[in-house]
Parts: structure tokens; sequence; C-alpha cells
């Protein structure tokens, strides 16, 4: 008897949101100091009003994506050798391990987004504008780090290099995606379209998705 | 039932880094033996059941599991059908026993009616909702022989099965042995307890230096 892909998926998704649920990581660790460190900028720079509104929402991205990053890496990097093969020998696709991965660190990094943006709000009197494409920048950028963190934390699994090669993987094709939500956050502002920016975002996603799928394999058995 | 042997290793060898852990390994295990496997520690017993599982790929010679080529794509068509228990559980310490075996019914496709099943063929059944972390390693390994129950293994590799378990349980381990290979299947046990493998292997080999006697 087989499963299909994605039965296969929701077992891995299930399987580690009731990981998270239990070890607390992103809701008691990564959440709270996410908001500590919107707190500290102010701290740091000044207090005024209008500066702190002005740099708010860049703020609040690159803390999305340092943060996100770090969450989907550690999902993605948080099984043993023995619990991994396990799962291969439960006849386990390795493409829809990395799917379902990155589909519970991508349902994480939301809650994330979410708990850390009201933050945002309140700190930064950031105003929320174009809630619609705000939502969809939100989600896209969720995908786009989960499944840019779920590839890395597999890299790292499979190479003696481990973690320190994380920062130099993660960097440059994070950029893309840091530019498209805060360009599109200020295209919302100032009316224009930012319909190029969520396209650059899903470009970047649909590419890191692809080369996720097409190196599980490969990436399982170095 | 395959007519070729379910494990032919033909000068195989595998390095892992820089080291060469297996060199010039011939083996084949035939469809119902039990083999048991000895050697000194670092002699590479947890490799070759890893190159068995096809988790490890040859660097040199060449091998099949299952009729399955170890270098080619084919390996991960066979894998559900082998089962491995190493000396670190691999389970997952967050989920409760029956919730480790549900995971692995819902990924291997088994009716998940059989995961309770299995947790009370092997004595667990009251200890379903415990976590996998606060239960004992002997919980541990028996939850992982309740999911080499569940699942319908043709070939299995067992890594000292007999740690940490109590007599009920090493009856439980000795009867997974005896119905795999009774339904055709076979298995691959390594030990350092010569005399408990001795009345159970069909034949034994021992591994030393990386190659094999």
């Amino acid at each position: 008897m087989t499963t299909g892909f994605w039965h296969q998926v929701s077992a891995v998704v299930h399987r580690d949101l009731l990981r998270e649920r239990r070890r607390g990581d992103v809701l008691w660790i990564t959440i709270p100091f996410g908001a500590i460190a919107l707190l500290l900028i102010p701290l740091a720079v000044g207090t005024d009003a209008i500066l702190l509104r002005q740099i708010g929402p860049g703020m609040y991205w690159v803390i999305v994506m340092l943060f996100g990053v770090l969450v989907s890496v550690g999902k993605a990097s948080n099984e043993t050798l023995p619990q991994q093969d396990a799962s291969a020998l439960l006849g386990l696709d390795p493409a829809a391990g990395f799917v379902g991965r990155a589909t519970s660190a991508t349902l994480l990094l939301l809650i994330f987004e979410v708990v850390v943006g009201v933050v945002a709000v309140g700190l930064y009197d950031v105003s929320i504008i174009g809630i619609p494409w705000l939502i969809v920048t939100l989600i896209i950028v969720a995908i786009g780090l989960a499944l840019l963190g779920t590839l890395t934390g597999s890299i790292v699994n499979s190479t003696s290099a481990g973690t320190a090669l994380v920062p130099l993987l993660v960097a440059p094709l994070s950029v893309p995606l840091l530019l498209g939500a805060t360009q599109s956050y200020e295209g919302l502002r100032l009316g224009h379209s930012i319909l190029s920016w969520v396209l650059l975002m899903v470009a970047v996603v649909l590419i890191v998705a692809i080369i996720g799928v097409l190196t599980a394999r490969p990436l399982q058995e170095t | 039932m395959t007519e070729s042997p379910l494990v032919e290793l033909d000068g195989v060898g595998v390095r892992i880094g820089s080291t060469q852990i297996l060199r010039d390994v011939d083996l084949e295990v035939d469809a119902g033996e039990v083999v048991g496997l000895f050697g000194a520690n670092g002699a590479g017993k947890t490799t070759a059941l890893r190159l068995m599982a096809t988790l490890i790929r040859p660097a040199q010679g060449t091998g099949r599991v299952l009729g399955a080529d170890l270098t080619s794509p084919e390996r991960y068509d066979v894998r559900r059908r082998i089962g491995m228990i190493g000396h670190t559980p691999g389970i997952f310490p967050e989920l409760t026993l029956v919730e480790n075996l549900l995971y692995a019914a819902r990924v291997a496709g088994v009716p998940s009616e059989r995961a309770g099943e299995a947790l009370s063929a092997v004595g667990l059944g009251g200890a379903a909702d415990r976590l996998a972390g606060a239960s004992s390693h002997g919980m541990q390994r028996r939850t992982e022989f309740a999911r080499e129950l569940m699942i319908d293994r043709s070939l299995l590799l067992l890594d000292e099965p007999h740690s940490a378990l109590d007599r009920d349980a090493v009856d439980l381990v000795e009867g997974l042995i005896a119905r795999t290979a009774a339904e055709g299947g076979a298995v691959v046990v390594v030990s350092h307890d010569r005399d408990r493998i001795n009345k159970i292997a069909s034949r034994t080999v021992e591994l030393a230096g990386g190659t094999l006697s």
C-alpha cells in the first residue's frame, strides 16, 4: 500500500506542529525575542515619534527576516539521524518531507508575523494600509522564508559545515524578499502599484520551492 | 516472495568523509534467514546496517537490497519494506508513544487502528499517551518494535535489539524476528551477545577492520 504525496505532507505538518506545541520554541522564545528586538530599537535611535513611524515598517521586516529564517532553519534541522532514518524507512518521499517542514514553518511564521506586527503597530505607530495586499505580502514572505530556511536546514543537515553555512546561504536569497516586502509597503503608502514587487517575491518563492523539491533526494543522500 | 537473495553485496566499500568504513564486503542474505553480525566497537556494523537499509550508497562494489540497486533511485521504492532499529531510538520525544506510531502509520499508509493494536501487542497499551521523551529507554525501544509490527517488513535490521529490554520484551523481539523470517523475510541482527544470537540465527558473520569474514 502506498500513500500519496500530499498525505505524507500532511503527516509531517501534523508531526511538526505537535512537536512545536510541546516544545514552544516559537511561541515562548522566538516571538518574545522578536518583540524585544523591536522594543530595543527605539532605545538605540531615540523615541522621536516621526522617526519611529518612518523606520517602523523597515525594522519590522528586518526582524521578520532574521527571526523568520532562524525559525525555519531550526525547524528543518531539529531531527536526529535516527529520526531521519526512521522516516526514510517509512517510505517518506524526501520532497514530501521538504514540503511538509516548509508548510509547518510557514504556519508558525504567520503567527510570528502577526504577533510581532501588533507590537510594531503599538510601538512605532505604523499605519496599516492596503490590508488585502498587506496580507498577501505577509503570506508570500512567510512562505518564502519558510522555504528558504527549510532548504538551508536541509543543506546544513547534509554537510559537515553545519550551521556556519547558514548566513552565507540565507543572506543573498533573503534580500529579494526583504526588498519586495519593504517596497510593497512603501508602494501601498504612496498609492503606487506593488504588483512588480509581489511578482518578484513570488518568483523567489517559486525558485526556492523548485530547488528545494529537486534537491530533497540528493541532500538526504549526502 | 523474491527468489534472488534479499541482500546481495559484492565487493562493497563505504567511505564516510575521508574514512573508509567498509571495504570489499561480500554478503548474501536469503529469504527466511536470520543472520547474526558480530564485530568489535568501530568495526563498521552500524554502517553495514545503514548500507543494507539503502540509507548509504556504496563507494565501491555493487549491491542490491530487495532487488533494488543501492545506487539507483529504485532503492527509494523498497525502503518501506525495510525496518531498522538502531542504538538511539528513531522516535520523537515530544510526541506521545501512540502519536509516534500514528505518524508512522500515516506516512507508511497503514490504517491508523493498527497503531493502538501494535502498542498493545508490545505491552504499552496503558502508556499510549505518555510522552516518548518521558518514557524509559526500554519503552522507547518497545515503541520502535511496535512500529515494525505495524508495518509489514521484508527485511529487518536490528542493532543490539536485546539491550535495555526486560524478559517479556526480549520474547517480543525474538517473536518478531521469527515471524519476519517465517513469512519469507530476512533479519540481520548486530549484537555482542554471541550466545543469544547463536540460538536464533541461521548463521553468523564477523566484521573486522571493515571487512566480513
